[in-house]
């Protein structure tokens, strides 16, 4: 099954880049949005090299790449309004992107930093959540909360609102999944279960999943499953925007299979050669999603030099942000870390975090001094 | 003898508890044809087959749940969780069905389960995968949960505790499974310490200091520290959890008349608390210091940056040392 395209699925774009029609989808897009698609496109694969050799640098502990999935989450993530949830996995750098996070907060949950690093409300993007399902509920309640505030159905384009929630092939098989389909069903909540479907999970291919292709899992408790190309931008998009639509309409949710591959390793301490053929890899190669897409702007006239010229500038001023950046981040304080486990103080937390700080302190008055982690040195030579 | 890291002393002590009982299954995620992701499954499924070696689907849930049935069956499951904080979605089949249907039976039910855990800290990784969760599993009735903390240990403890006819938490310290150390494979089951013994592992007349999994060596490293000084500290590993052999460490310190208990879960709520109260309990004339405790903090393990800080280090268990001489 790797490498053949499944039955039903919706493309606009052939891998040649070739734009075809579809009975149900369609995008008509001027020339600005088109490149607008491209340039994020790039922008976010750039991240992703970039992100990959500061792995390897050290920069970063791990990191967890998207490539081959950048038309899956841009196409998706471009579709959604200000107003809009997203509720992400640990891979959404591309959904990250077109939320308008600064892709130096990302890094910092792979660099150690912290364990997030953007406004979850401001951006309306959630946490990146590394339970695999485990945010998919809580995007479901959320679609609750926007159906019970009266942001759904009032025909103002910028009042209602929808919720987006991301999982993985492998995540499917998680209970959760399945209850906040059904629960998304119940209450006919404004959300869109977005799946991308990369082929693997790790070492697991998608057949130890599921036995059904997995957006027909979905029909089962009422949401309708859609199945598109997820390497190709223009029908994600157009799959992602009418099932938005639908939900932000109070037509209640659907279910969104992209279909894609993940070019790379799980994560870098993976080592996908272990499971996988490069032959496989290699009919994927040709599916590319920002080759396809190129083909087709080439086609229609609309890249010129200036424009891919000044794209790749961006791309290098990217990369060097991300670069200089990541040197940058600052180090969590030792003491920071008792800040936000709760809004009001918590006896045990305080007693704790006061015996810490004179711990700490009892090092600064030592003869020796300095951080008690970069010598060897016992703590006896401040005690006796 | 060969010396193995602790993570292929687990896989040739799974090896030898398959060959000995066809009965035994593994279950997990990415542990057939990968070897699981710290490999201590490596090459088994390749010698057992799929049918004993199960790559199964992404839910936890569905693997402990499947596994309380196989065992119905006369199975002998060894589920591998991939990392601690994946555990959860199984939580409810842990606690409301693994543990409770031989009671609820009254004994007519047998769950001979394993859980293997990855734990602990100290691996730079991000969220959920350095967590010590073995408080709540040892708060479970029904279960017994035990932890490594040597090549030798995990090679007879993983065999002992798939021959448990109880349900057993495995808990295996991350940080330690590239440690090296002499395992004789040549002994019996029989032979060698029960499961449920704590041991000794360095004498010393001053502060009893227990650990258990990946704080023991840290206990070991602060006592040399301590040795230099002129304090000797008795190490006390303490293998199992639940239950707690409190009787090796009352013995100890009854002798030493101190204690510090260390581990990296948070002290609040934790098995050093339970430890604590118990030794208070049976030693309370011995005891010259009020018993402390070395751990992480009542705080979600924070970022890796400052996972360094959040846990015990040498110099956290010499400041307990220092406190508890001086009371
Ligand atoms: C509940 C839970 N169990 C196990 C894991 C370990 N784990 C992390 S990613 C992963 C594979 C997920 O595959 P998939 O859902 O297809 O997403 P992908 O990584 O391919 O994007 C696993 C098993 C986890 N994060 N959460
Ligand atoms: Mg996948």
């Amino acid at each position: 099954m790797p490498g053949g395209d499944p039955e039903g699925m919706v493309q606009l774009l052939t891998p040649a880049g070739e734009r075809v029609e579809h009975p149900d989808y369609d995008v008509a897009l001027e020339p600005e949005e088109l490149l607008g698609l491209y340039r994020d496109l790039v922008l976010v694969r750039r991240v992703d090299t970039e992100a990959n050799a500061l792995q390897r640098q050290g920069e970063l502990g791990l990191w967890a790449g998207l490539l081959g999935q950048e038309a899956a989450q841009v196409g998706s993530g471009r579709a959604l309004r200000p107003q809009d949830h997203a509720f992400p996995t640990y891979r959404e750098h591309g959904v990250a992107w077109c939320r308008g996070v600064d892709p130096l907060g990302i890094l910092e949950i792979f660099r150690g930093t912290s364990h997030g690093g953007w406004d979850p409300v401001a951006h309306r993007l959630h946490p990146y959540t590394l339970v695999i399902a485990a945010q998919l509920l809580p995007a479901v309640g959320c679609a609750m909360g926007v159906q019970r505030d009266g942001a759904v159905g009032t025909g103002d384009p910028g009042r209602d609102t929808a919720v987006i929630g991301y999982l993985g092939d492998g995540a499917t098989s998680q209970g959760e999944a399945s209850e906040a389909l059904q629960w998304a069903a119940v209450f006919n909540a404004p959300v869109v279960i977005f799946c991308q479907n990369n082929q693997w999970a790790i070492s697991e291919p998608v057949s130890v999943q599921a036995r059904v292709p997995l957006h027909r899992r979905a029909d089962g408790v009422g949401v309708p499953g859609v199945l598109v190309d997820g390497n190709d931008v223009l029908a994600c998009l157009a799959v992602t925007r009418a099932a938005l639509d639908r939900a932000r309409s109070g037509g209640g949710p659907t279910f969104v299979e992209a279909y894609t591959y993940r070019m790379g390793a799980h994560t870098t301490s993976d080592d996908p050669t272990r499971y996988r053929s490069a032959a496989e890899v290699d009919v994927w190669r040709a599916k590319d999603p920002i080759d396809r897409f190129r083909r087709y702007l080439e086609s229609e006239g609309l890249l010129d030099e200036d424009f891919t010229t000044a794209l790749e500038a961006e791309a290098e001023q990217l990369a060097e942000h991300l670069r200089a950046g990541v040197r940058e981040l600052p180090e969590p304080a030792p003491l920071a870390m008792f800040d936000h486990a709760y809004a009001e103080p918590h006896e045990q937390v305080e007693e704790e975090r006061e015996e810490f700080a004179a711990y700490l302190a009892s090092f600064d008055a030592a003869p020796s001094g300095g951080d008690p982690h970069q010598q060897p040195a016992t703590v006896a030579g401040r005690t006796r | 003898m060969p010396n193995l890291p602790l993570a292929k002393a687990i896989n040739a002590g799974l090896r030898t508890a398959m060959e000995r009982d066809p009965k035994v299954l593994l279950m997990g995620e990415d542990i057939g044809r990968l070897g699981g992701v710290f490999r201590v499954t490596e090459g088994l499924q390749k010698d057992f087959g799929e049918a004993r070696v199960l790559d199964t689907p992404l839910a936890e849930a569905g693997i402990v749940g499947t596994a309380i049935g196989l065992a119905l069956r006369g199975y002998r499951p060894v589920c591998e969780i991939q990392f601690n904080g994946f555990v959860y979605p199984a939580f409810n089949q842990i606690v409301t069905q693994l543990a409770k249907l031989r009671a609820r039976s009254q004994g007519r039910l047998e769950l001979p389960v394993v859980l293997r855990i990855p734990f602990g800290g100290g691996i730079g990784s991000v969220e959920h995968h350095s967590e010590s969760p073995e408080a709540l599993f040892a708060h479970v009735s029904g279960l017994r949960v035990v932890t490594p903390a040597t090549s030798a240990d995990a090679y007879w403890m993983i065999q002992q505790a798939i021959a448990s006819p109880d349900p057993v938490v495995f808990f295996e310290p991350e940080r330690r499974y590239w440690d090296k150390g002499q395992v004789e494979t040549d002994a019996t089951l029989a032979d060698v310490a029960p499961l449920h013994r704590a041991r000794v592992v360095r004498r010393g007349e001053h502060v009893t200091v227990a650990a258990y999994g990946p704080t023991v060596r840290l206990a070991l490293e602060a006592a040399e520290a301590a040795a230099e000084d002129g304090t000797q500290l008795e190490v006390v590993d303490l293998r199992t959890i639940s239950p707690l052999d409190v009787g090796t460490v009352a013995e100890s310190v009854r002798r030493t008349g101190r204690l510090v208990v260390v581990h990296e879960a948070p002290t609040f709520g934790g098995v050093g608390g339970e430890l604590a109260a118990r030794i208070t309990e049976r030693c309370f004339y011995s005891l010259e210091a009020p018993v402390l405790r070395v751990g992480g903090f009542h705080l979600p393990y924070p970022a890796a940056r400052v996972e360094e800080h959040y846990l015990p280090g040498v110099d956290r268990v010499l400041d307990a040392v220092d406190r508890s001489l001086a009371a």
